[in-house]
């Protein structure tokens, strides 16, 4: 499915503790242009520290991240801004500004990072968004007036408002039904194939790893102690944990 | 966002260590704000919107707390001078200590309670739902939207709240003047602008301002560090609304000290 000679992310030795716990340990990683590459693990394993580090929110103790080529510890805060706008990050909880309407929400990244955008063109890119997510009757609604799976919709067409080249979702499908979390996982294939992005989904739902990625990392104790198709990765699984994991997500 | 790094054993102990790593982060946000509010980009639209809830949001209850005062001050101080047969004073007295002390330091109290509580479960509750999060990864300063834009407003808003609140406190004084001593409006006011200095007015105007910005930070500063979940919004707010009220009392001591020396010199 990947093209092996574009890594567009390339993550070595990576390290990161908070205090005591110690959450990623030497964890490498690759996600190669256009591929969806699902990170699954049990909740605390360190899956969303790695997608922080990954656009800055956190600093890596070791280990280096190179996005696009370009070493992220590098950047000077300037850089690392222009550097964000290529990545697009879906949080788990949506984090829609909930002072703002779904219009102002879209616009907010938009008008404040392209210069000389007529009211027009800002509309006319709000509208298409929200029609591409299926919806375009909320324009003038407020958060709190969305149900969960609406805000994950609104929340990942905030984040390609300004057409990132990597999507990474954190838990896209965490606290949604299982109807509506098959639609998340659905969009998350449309962004994919309609935007040419490549993505890092974070989960520990397999449903939604099987319908969504090209490929899995298992994350266990700081480590990714498996890497590859889903079926090579659970149904073949030699791995105790890998399989205890596959079970209980199958079984319950 | 801080460059202080935790080391893992206490210096000294851990609740002092504790104590002055707190310090050190405080400075260097309050620092940060001076170095951010010079630079582009400005965001004027959200100053002006946040003045508007400050300044004009607050007016229903600084008017009501001002007016009362004016007339608790006045009905409070008319015996001790009448004893004196001084009652004709009432109008200067009220005056000084309306423009020197109360008006500035009421309505910064009121404003640390209404103001300071609000942008710190603003900004915290911001802070646990990751929306300040999200304003960083779409390469938007948080900081600078957040934090800028309501200490500038607080900064601006507080002074004209002071000015507002002396004017409201003495009409109070003059209702309760007038009802008593059958003292006419322009009288009373011959009165107040004689006993009122321009230091007076200048040293409440810095002072206001000096308040303002404290209130502001403060509120940005709890909301901006709360810890994770939502017990930790109550106590952004909680803790902007006790932290301003006691740098503003310590402030107010301190300009007051040097005001006095500057009008014994």
């Amino acid at each position: 499915m990947h093209n092996e000679q574009e890594k567009v992310v390339e993550i070595r030795g990576l390290v990161k503790s908070f205090g005591e716990n110690h959450v990623l340990r030497d964890v490498d990683l690759d996600l190669y242009k256009g591929e969806n590459l699902v990170v699954l693990g049990k909740s605390g394993s360190g899956k969303s520290v790695l997608i922080k580090i990954m656009v800055g929110l956190l600093k890596q103790d070791k280990g280096t991240i190179k996005i696009f080529g370009i070493d992220t510890a590098s950047l000077s805060q300037k850089e690392m801004n222009k550097f964000r706008l290529r990545i697009g990050f879906s949080f788990q909880a949506s984090a829609l500004y909930d002072s703002m309407t779904v219009r102002e929400n879209l616009e907010f990244p938009l008008v404040r990072n392209v210069k000389n955008l007529t009211r027009k063109e800002i509309d006319f890119k709000v509208e298409e968004l929200l029609d591409s997510v299926a919806l375009p009757d909320t324009i003038n609604q407020m958060p709190s007036e969305l149900s969960g799976g609406q805000k994950k919709r609104i929340g990942i067409a905030r984040t390609l408002i300004l057409n990132p080249e990597i999507m990474l979702y954190d838990e896209p499908t965490a606290g949604l039904d299982p109807v509506t979390c098959i639609e998340i996982n659905n969009l998350i294939n449309e962004v994919r194939e309609r935007y040419k992005t490549s993505s890092i989904v974070i989960t520990h739902d397999l449903t939604c790893a099987k319908q969504t990625g090209d490929r899995m990392a298992v994350l266990i104790k700081g480590h990714f102690t498996s890497v590859g198709t889903f079926e090579k990765v659970f149904e073949e699984a030699t791995d105790k944990q890998v399989k205890s994991f596959y079970d209980y997500n199958f079984i319950r | 966002m801080s460059k202080i790094k935790k080391v893992d054993r206490p210096v000294i102990s851990k609740k002092l260590d504790e104590f002055f790593l707190g310090m050190a982060k405080a400075f260097a946000f309050v620092k940060r704000f001076f170095k951010e509010v010079w630079f582009p980009p400005y965001e004027f639209k959200e100053v002006l919107r946040q003045c508007y809830e400050i300044g004009y949001r607050s007016l229903p209850l600084i008017s009501l707390t001002g007016f009362i005062i004016g007339i608790v001050f006045t009905n409070q101080s008319r015996p001790s001078l009448a004893e004196f047969g001084a009652a004709s004073w009432l109008p200067s007295l009220i005056s000084i200590a309306v423009v020197r002390a109360l008006g500035p330091l009421v309505t910064a109290l009121i404003s640390a309670g209404k103001v300071g509580s609000s942008i710190g479960a603003e900004i915290g509750s911001m802070n646990v739902t990751e929306q300040i999060d999200a304003m960083e990864v779409s390469a938007i300063n948080p900081f600078k939207y957040l934090v800028v834009t309501r200490t500038l407003a607080a900064t601006f808003m507080i002074p004209i709240l002071v000015m507002y609140t002396d004017f409201v406190a003495l009409m109070g004084s003059f209702a309760s003047v007038n009802a008593n001593e059958l003292v006419s409006l322009s009288t009373f006011f011959v009165q107040v602008f004689e006993a009122v200095s321009f230091l007076d007015i200048f040293s409440s105007v810095i002072k206001s301002l000096v308040f303002g910005f404290t209130i502001g930070i403060v509120g940005c500063y709890k909301g901006f560090n709360s810890s994770r979940g939502t017990e930790g919004v109550g106590q952004a707010a909680n803790s902007a609304v006790v932290m301003s009220m006691f740098l503003i009392f310590i402030e107010e001591l301190l300009i007051m000290q040097i005001v006095n020396a500057i009008r014994y010199a």
